[in-house]
């Protein structure tokens, strides 16, 4: 558990903020797919930790970045909160993605809405692998697409958006790239529906593919057995077994 | 440094903080945030003589100072319990009990007496009141005559320190405390979660899957508290309060109103640490008030 200090607070989009966080003491190793439980403080209608996933990490300047989605009450206070504030975080939890076994591999990344936000760092730790990721990012609209400079810089960037805002129309399952291009590996994170739309895809292409699953969590330990997602293997926590499965463990109709 | 050592029967805690049933694992899963030989007990996962499921996701729905849950009872079984956790959670320096559960008071008993067998766990606490499976569990809690026909059973059954926990779900939880007490328990434990909904507007529907669940957090410790007091004055044997509790001054309200120990629950999912807090909390407030021994504000308040 740690106290981190706010260094910076930026709105980013319609419903996005983008907080940037630093250390005192030396932050632990963290993994692309892992996630925090960060306190929310001074807010009567909430009560639980929220689960975050890390979307970039500085050792050198012990800094972590969140990309937090707008969408309830302990979110809009995360997004109120100011420079110099402290936020009670446990980090990192959860298990992370695995990583391509050669860096040939052609590994696509596939994000959808605040989705993306595991998948720069994912992204930053296959290009320092010497891996070139593709990102497929799809959103409602062109203001939900964030950071997009930022994944322009590890790789090629794919956008649909349902009103043809940018990028191509639709979902990213019915973006052309997927028919284009053989990929022998894919991380998808996002809404379930699309999450099940790209599983679908992997599975019928016989492609190694990765999900990063956002049930609802309590604890974020393993202790509460409230963020169960049925497997192969039964319920297990997301939380300590996930949030990242592969496709394989799930039982969604795909 | 006030003395906190309580007794609950013949078993004696180094302080009267202990960690509620299904909110605090096997205790390893904190084994990182906290010393777990510095607390009085804990008190492990529901635990019954069949491996269960549990119910379906969404389990949770966040309240206003509290949370709904619906896990219903998940876990891998007693005979994996005696295999595979045991070894790991014997000797973590502190008591470990084990919340037993079942779906008759002959399955409760069989249950019990499987734990009975571990030297290393010294007393167990007795669900007859989680609100979210559908045999047994709270339809025994909620009368008189459920509560004692499990009670009774066990008893022949188990020989070591034997708590029971109650349901805040009924009527009048003095007498089920009463009957528990007349079947020879050795201590009750209050309050499980009290049964709540939340509703989705959007989609018309409940939150939870199998629609209600329990509720639990600081929204229900007023509640509790009263309950505590209540059972403290019905029976002659120890109390073990809990319902809400998150602070120091939460566990000290018990204390005084009749709990002999205290058990820390939802707030564990807030803070980790949480439970050393109110220990360190405890010790503070009796020395800043000039107390030598916890015992002298256990009861305090008739």
């Amino acid at each position: 558990m740690l106290d981190l200090k706010v260094v910076s607070v930026e709105p980013l989009g319609s419903r996005y903020v983008l907080l940037q966080l630093t250390s005192d003491t030396p932050l632990p190793e963290m993994h692309p797919g892992q996630f925090a439980e960060l306190r929310v403080d001074d807010s009567p209608s909430t009560f639980l930790r929220r689960p975050i996933s890390i979307h970039h990490v500085c050792y050198e300047r012990n800094e972590v970045w969140f990309l937090v989605a707008v969408v309830g009450n302990g979110t809009f206070r995360l997004s109120k909160l100011r420079m110099g504030d402290v936020l009670n975080c446990i980090i990192p939890l959860g298990n992370g993605f695995s990583l391509p076994t050669s860096p040939s591999e052609r590994v696509l990344l596939v994000g959808g809405g605040v989705g993306i936000a595991p998948l720069l760092f994912l992204g930053e730790k296959l290009v320092a692998m010497g891996s070139r990721p593709t990102f497929l990012l799809g959103a409602r609209t062109a203001s939900d697409l964030v950071e997009l400079e930022q994944f322009k810089a590890l790789g090629r960037v794919f956008l649909t958006t349902e009103d043809a805002s940018a990028g191509e129309r639709g979902f990213v399952t019915q973006h052309s790239i997927l028919e284009e291009e053989r990929f022998d590996r894919i991380y998808t994170c996002g809404p379930k529906p699309m999450m099940v739309a790209v599983g679908k895809y992997a599975k019928s292409q016989g492609i190694f593919c990765e999900v990063s699953l956002e049930n609802k969590m309590a604890c974020g330990l393993g202790a509460c057995l409230c963020c169960v997602e049925d497997t192969t293997e039964g319920n297990i926590c997301v939380c300590e077994k996930g949030p990242v499965l592969n496709i394989n463990q799930l039982l969604w109709p795909i | 440094m006030a003395n906190l050592n309580v007794k609950i029967n013949s078993l004696e805690l180094k302080n009267p903080v202990m960690t509620a049933s299904g909110t605090f694992g096997y205790g390893l899963e904190f084994a990182d945030f906290i010393d777990l030989s510095q607390l009085g007990g804990i008190i492990v996962k529901g635990t019954t003589l069949h491996p269960r499921q549990g119910n379906p996701y969404p389990r949770m729905s966040e309240t206003a100072m509290g949370m709904l849950n619906c896990v219903g009872l998940q876990n891998k079984g007693v005979d994996y319990f005696c295999e595979h956790i045991y070894p790991e959670v014997k000797n973590l320096g502190t008591h470990v009990i084990v919340n037993v559960s079942g779906s008759s008071p002959e399955e409760y008993a069989a249950c019990a007496a499987r734990i009975d067998a571990l030297e290393g766990i010294p007393a167990i606490e007795l669900n007859i009141s989680c609100p979210n499976v559908r045999q047994g569990g709270m339809a025994f809690g909620v009368t008189t005559s459920g509560a004692a026909s499990v009670v009774k059973a066990v008893r022949a059954s188990y020989h070591k320190t034997l708590i029971v926990k109650l349901s805040p779900n009924v009527t009048d939880i003095a007498d089920i405390a009463r009957a528990c007490e007349a079947e020879g328990a050795d201590a009750v434990s209050l309050i499980n979660t009290l049964m709540g909904m939340a509703v989705d507007i959007e989609r018309r529907r409940p939150l939870l899957s199998i629609n209600t669940g329990g509720l639990s957090g600081p929204a229900v410790k007023p509640v509790a508290l009263r309950m505590v007091w209540q059972v403290a004055k019905a029976v002659g044997i120890p109390v073990v309060g809990l319902g809400g509790i998150s602070t120091p001054e939460d566990a000290i309200e018990f204390l005084m109103v009749g709990a002999t120990a205290i058990e820390v629950g939802t707030a564990n999912f807030i803070d980790p640490t949480v439970t050393v807090r109110i220990i360190d909390g405890i010790n503070q407030w009796l020395d800043a008030h000039g107390c030598a021994d916890v015992h002298e504000i256990i009861g305090a308040i008739s």
